[in-house]
This record gives C-alpha cells, structure tokens and sequence, in this order.
C-alpha cells in the first residue's frame, strides 16, 4: 500500500475542507485540554489534601486504646460451664493510657529496615484557663529536635521558634486557633488543668498553624518532661509512638510486621487513619475519569459524524479512484489517516490548550478561607497525563474514523457512476 | 490481430426493483488496436455490458479474458490492480477529483502503479495533458476548468498508465460538436497509432460512424456488429 500517496490525498482533502476540519479538531481539542484540566485539577486536589493530612499524621501510629476486656474473670470460674451469665455495662479497667517500654521499644523500632525514625509522645486532654472559661485541647509531650526532623513542625511556626521548648522548662507552643481562644500571645502564661484535676502554669514561646482548624484550635505541644510533669507522671510514661517510614506505601507491610512482634499493642497506619481522605480521593478519581471519558466519548462522536458526511460527499471521488485503481485498503487508508491526523492535531494543540488553562488555574486565588492554609487552586503538572490525553484522543479519532472509512472502502462505483 | 477482450456468454439480472435479465448470453471479441462503439437504446444494457467488461461489476456469469487474463473470481484488490495498469476509462460526466490540479488528477492512477516515481510521473501526466493540448491548465483545480476541458484532462489520466484498453461510457455524452471531435481524434489516434484498443459505448451516430467496428445491442443482446 501506498502511504504516501493516501497520506497526500487526505492532506489535500482537509486543506480543501478547512472550515469542516477544525471544527472536528476543535472537538478533540477541547476534549483533550479539558481531559488535561480535570485529571490536573483532580490530581492536585488530591495532592494537596493528603500533603495536608500527611503532615501530622505518622505512617504507623502505635498506642493503647481504650478496651473493655471480652474474658470475664467471672467466666473463669466453674460455676460458669453448666450456665450462664450476664454482664451489665461493663467498664475499662483503670489502666494507663501508658505504651509499656515504650521507650526501649521506640529505639527498636527504629531499626527496622525502611523505617525514618519514631517519636515517642506523651499526650493527654487538657484545658487550658481563659479567666472563668475552660477550653478544652490536647497537650503532646514531644521530642522536639525528632518531631521537627520527621514532621517538619518548624515550619508550621507562626510566632516564635519551635527551639525555645528546648531552652526553660514548662514551656508550650499552641495551635494559631486554641491561642486566640485563649487570648494569649507569645510570652504570655497560660494554666492548665489535667482531667485528672492538676493544674500548671505554662508559658506560651510560639504559636503554630497546620492550615487545618480541627488541628490549630486544639494541639499544643510541648517537651515530653514537660507534659510528664502537668500530667505527674514519670520519665518512662509514653502514651504514642508515631512512626515516620521513608516510603509511606510500605505501611501496611510494616505494620503487619510489628503487629507479629508486638502483641496486644494497637497499631493503625495512615490509611486507617485518613479513611475519609481516601475515600474522597477515589470519587474524584471516578469523577474525573467518568467525565474526561464523555468529553472524549462527545469528541469521538463529532469526528464520527464529519467523516461520515465528508464520505457522502465524497462518494463520487471514492468510486472514481476505485475506477482507476484504488484498492479497498487505499480507501480505508486516505479516511483513517483523516481521523488520524485531525485527532493528532487537535490532541496536540489540546495538551497545549491544556497545559495554558492549567497554568492560569495554578495561578487564580483560591478563596479557600481560614479553613484550608492554601493561595490558589492546587494542580499537578505531570507529564504522564498529557502522554495518557495524547494517547486517549489519538484511540477515540482512531475507533471514530474508522468505521466511516470503512464505509468508504465498502462503496460500489458502479452504482455511483451509473448514478 | 490478437485478440485483447474476449467475453463468452455473459449473462446479468438486475434483481431490483423486479428480477430483470439486463444482458443474455452476450459473447463477442475485440482485437488490439481496434476502436470499437457500442450503440443501443436506452436499456439495450450497453452500459452494463461496458461496466461488466470494465470489471468494475462482478456481478454476473459467463467468462471475461483480457490480456489473454481470465478474469473471474478474482479478488476486488486484485482487480483494482488490474484495472490500475492495463484499463483506463472516461465516464459521461467527466468525473475528475474536484480539490486536485488537473496534473495532480492526472498523476494518481500512476501514483499509486508505483511504476515510475514522482518525478517521472509528473513529466509523464505533462505530457499526456499536452497530448490533449491541456498543458497551459495542468496546475489549475480540475473544478476550474470548463466541461471540455475536464473531459480531455479525464482522458489524459486514463492514458497516464499506458492501458491496453481504454473504456468510455458516452465520453462526448455532455460536449458540444468541436469537444466531441477533439476526443473523437484522440480516440481514433489512439487507436491506429499507438495500438491501444478502445471501447466506447455511444449515442452519437457520427462519433459511432468513425469508429472501426460498432456493436448494436437491443434487449441484452448483440443485434449486429
């Protein structure tokens, strides 16, 4: 087959039909760059969300939950076998919220092959005293030189420096939120009441944002000491151990394994813990592709009906060059190679087109309030979706220009010379 | 003379809109070089015998030979082939590509031979559209030119491969005298000069006159040669 002489009549066909072709291309055109738009969009969204999340939540979290014991200790005794009991509202034990070794077992931990480190925590629900009214918050007793190497706390310092912890004792950073609830500012003191009833002075050396108000409104922390002392409890009392992996998809296999090696201790990994982020992250996977398919699916169908009607047009030309001697297969090759070229050309200047609207919504204020720390709309440059928004456009002109060529290929010149 | 055509008892139906025998038990033989019209009213089946012996239309029984070639059963790619090197037709209606320069119609039939290349072919379709005194026209769109002037770019493509046979359904059908002559002369030329065979199916009794040998057909069969 002669593809240069096919390739030469359908260049020939669509410079003469200029209008016709654009308007087919515009159609992939804009299918493509929407396709890009969306899947940047979606994509940076998701990004976005689960930086933010990603930021304060360890890969692994390692903690005593609250438990009701299942193995009565009345059911232990004989008189249980040849009946039956029953338990009313049954209350915890008053155990300590407190991780056995946890210190020892933090320092294990940390060798375990594609582990980043481990924080050990001491947190507790407090109050912190504005005048007669309680605000209620957590205080997190940290390890301020490693929570800031794996969770990058620094950064998140409004006012103040993350290193004065380190400098006096009963000192404490809070949540931009929980600071102005408290009316305080950086310098100031601040009292805190332990459920437990004891109460402390602290003082306030800086103030931190996540961007995330649940967080800014209730998250103070301060040194493990410190949080020991408020709550009087001794150096060895760790309540968490939030693990830091460097590859985050690994959290599952490692938490399998630490649960093998660390029985009756609780363990939940990122994905337990962002459940909700997760989901959305899958709907708006869905979304962008059930919408990128029918802005395809609209394009392929637009091609389809202008090749179908451009091979009406052409009916006679079609049977006069399977008069002189074109075969079926030149046919189908001039009016796919139509398709081709128009889903080509308008899938390039798509992802051209694409790639601009992106950028300008990279670039619009996002109105997001105080809700969300965040400028302007989050968008992902990746380059793989504009070879996926080339490859889908070239596949939808393919498949939609195919079956009218083959039409054409089918035509009988007699009937259409003999008119 | 040998013989180029040879056609044994071609019998077609039309089966639209009612089963109807277009042409029965059609046999006869056309020599090299000869210049052959066919005459006939309307719906004698002339025009379905042309597109029968043109192998466009498959659709009928009895032997077709051309070149000596049995033609029956053939692929529609293979006689597309055929067809590309040793046919050549004018239609009625002129029929060139209308986005195409007449050279560029010109060169198509030997674009796709593949014989000669580009270059070649061109210097080749030049000459045959002087051949036809259509020189000065060969860049311009073949939907530019006048009737006539079509017409002689139409049979220049058709000569652009050398066929054996050259086919015309009416050529002159939609010219006026001096055209028609025009292409009469080629036609005639053809025929003694470079031994090409032609077969025309005709109404015009003087283009018929001139020519070598007529076939009259009435009713699907040959009346009188």
């Amino acid at each position: 087959m002669n593809w240069k002489l096919s390739f030469g009549i359908a260049i020939t066909h669509i410079a003469t039909k200029k209008k016709q072709s654009i308007v087919a291309m515009l159609g992939v055109l804009f299918g493509i760059s929407m396709f890009i738009v969306m899947i940047s969009f979606m994509t940076g969204v998701n990004r976005f969300l689960e930086d933010m999340a990603m930021d304060n939540t360890p890969h692994i979290h390692i903690y005593n939950p609250v438990t009701i014991n299942e193995d009565k200790i009345i059911g232990q005794t004989d008189s249980s076998k040849n009946g039956w009991f029953v338990v009313h509202h049954q209350r915890p034990k008053n155990e300590l919220a407190k991780i056995k070794n946890g210190l020892l077992m933090a320092s294990l931990i940390e060798k375990i092959p594609g582990v980043k480190g481990v924080v050990p925590q001491v947190s507790s629900q407090v109050f912190f005293n504005n005048g007669p009214i309680q605000i209620p918050a957590t205080i997190s007793g940290i390890d301020v030189r490693k929570q800031d190497e794996l969770f990058d706390l620094g950064s998140k310092m409004e006012e103040g420096r993350l290193d004065a912890l380190l400098k006096g004792s009963d000192d404490v950073i809070l949540g931009r939120g929980l600071a102005e609830k408290s009316g305080v500012r950086v310098g100031d003191k601040v009292s805190v009441t332990t459920p437990e009833g004891y109460n402390l002075l602290l003082k306030v050396v800086g103030i931190f944002s996540y961007g995330i108000v649940t967080l800014d409104d209730t998250k103070s922390y301060a040194t493990l000491a410190t949080v020991q002392k408020v709550l009087q409890r001794d150096p060895s009392y760790v309540t968490d151990l939030n693990v830091k992996l460097y590859d985050m998809q690994q959290a599952s296999a490692i938490k399998t394994r630490l649960k093998a090696q660390l029985p009756g201790i609780y363990l939940e990994d990122w994905k337990e813990a962002n459940a909700a982020i997760l989901a959305g992250e899958k709907i708006r996977n869905i979304m962008t592709g059930v919408v990128s398919f029918t802005l395809l699916l609209v394009a392929g169908f637009g091609i389809y009906n202008i090749m179908n009607m451009n091979i009406v047009n052409k009916m006679k030309d079609i049977a006069i060059l399977k008069a002189t001697g074109f075969q079926g297969k030149d046919i189908t090759a001039i009016f796919l190679l139509e398709s081709i070229i128009i889903g080509v050309a308008g899938g390039l200047l798509g992802l051209l087109f694409g790639f601009a609207f992106s950028y300008m919504l990279s670039v619009t204020p996002f109105p997001a309030g105080t809700f969300f720390r965040i400028n302007t709309f989050p968008v992902n440059f990746i380059p793989v979706h504009y070879v996926l928004g080339v490859l889908f456009g070239f596949a939808t002109t393919l498949l939609a220009g195919y079956f009218p060529a083959l039409k054409a290929s089918r035509i009988d010149p007699v009937q259409i010379i003999r008119g | 003379m040998e013989v180029v055509l040879k056609a044994t008892n071609i019998v077609k139906y039309f089966n639209e809109p009612e089963p109807f025998q277009v042409l029965k038990d059609v046999s006869f033989e056309v020599k090299k070089g000869e210049f052959l019209s066919v005459v006939g009213k309307s719906g004698s089946g002339k025009s379905t015998l042309l597109y029968v012996l043109s192998t466009l239309d498959t659709d009928f029984t009895g032997g077709l030979e051309i070149r000596g070639e049995k033609l029956n059963g053939w692929s529609q790619n293979a006689l597309a082939a055929f067809r590309n090197e040793h046919l050549g037709f004018v239609f009625q209606f002129h029929y060139l590509l209308p986005e195409f320069t007449a050279l560029k119609n010109v060169m198509l039939p030997a674009l796709k031979l593949g014989k000669y290349n580009e270059v070649e072919v061109e210097e080749r379709a030049m000459n045959k559209l002087r051949m036809m005194d259509m020189q000065d026209f060969a860049l311009k769109l073949s939907s530019k030119l006048s009737g006539g002037q079509q017409q002689r770019v139409a049979v220049a493509r058709a000569l652009i491969n050398d066929p054996d046979i050259i086919m015309g359904d009416e050529p002159t059908g939609n010219l006026d005298k001096t055209n028609s002559q025009i292409i009469f002369d080629i036609f005639n030329r053809l025929a003694k000069e470079n031994h090409q065979t032609i077969i025309t199916v005709t109404h015009d009794p003087d283009f018929a006159a001139g020519s070598d040998r007529i076939i009259e057909m009435q009713d699907g069969q040959i009346l009188a040669t």
